[in-house]
């Protein structure tokens, strides 16, 4: 059983029950605050996927795409916050 | 050698990443599911990417890796302030089990600014210096 091999079937695995996990926080989230966090989670789990999946198609292109989505989940949370408070603010 | 240190840093990458999600999952509270996100989260997807960096040995990859894992590190607790005080502001409730609320009292809930009980004390004494002149 080669490196990739142990990658492809158990940590791949584990990385997407996680996801699902959060998935089901993203649904029931009493608030939206929670899903906002849920949301960031998912990019989170989501970045550590594409590094191990650039390890077992050995193409580093894909850590670019890392990059990219680490900076849309920072955004994301940043507009959010700055929204959800505003929107309190004005009631 | 090398797949010793992918399979252990990919391992335990997972492992905390599984664990976030089981405490996003399980945790009765919004500000205890933000401490998860940031804290074990950012750890597991550190640890992940450090086990790229091993298998590539480019100096390219471990650029652009130490680069994501420094932008990780930089603003999950931005990211995680933010968002938590929008949830105080919302008006989101600690848990029950919780022992303290440090903000109770010192946030402004019109203006969103915070006053600490020093600072309002300071003033008080320097406009009571101020009308005994």
């Amino acid at each position: 059983m080669s490196t990739q091999d142990y990658l492809q079937y158990v940590i791949i695995p584990i990385l997407v029950l996680s996801e699902f996990m959060v998935f089901i926080r993203f649904l029931k989230g009493p608030s939206v605050i929670d899903r906002v966090v849920a949301l960031d989670l998912v990019v989170t789990i989501g970045i550590g996927i594409i590094s191990i999946y650039s390890i077992i198609t050995e193409t580093s292109n894909f850590l670019d795409i890392a990059m990219i989505l680490a900076l849309i989940a920072f955004l994301g949370t940043v507009a959010f916050s700055y929204y959800l408070e505003k929107r309190n603010k004005n009631d | 050698m090398t797949d010793f240190f992918i399979i252990l840093l990919s391992t335990s990458g997972a492992l905390f990443s599984l664990l976030a999600a089981i405490g996003i999952i399980r945790m009765p509270d919004t500000y205890l599911r933000i401490s998860v996100n940031t804290k074990a989260a950012t750890l597991g997807v550190g640890l992940m990417l450090a086990s790229a960096a091993v298998f590539f040995q480019d100096f390219a990859v471990t650029t652009r890796v130490q680069a994501i894992i420094i932008f990780v590190l930089l603003t999950a607790p931005v990211g995680a302030h933010l968002i938590g005080r929008t949830s105080y502001f919302t008006g989101n409730g600690l848990w029950k089990g919780s022992v303290i609320d440090d903000l109770k009292g010192k946030y402004n809930i019109k203006s969103h600014e915070l006053e600490s009980e020093n600072i309002e004390d300071e003033r008080k004494k320097r406009h009571s210096e101020r009308t005994d002149q």
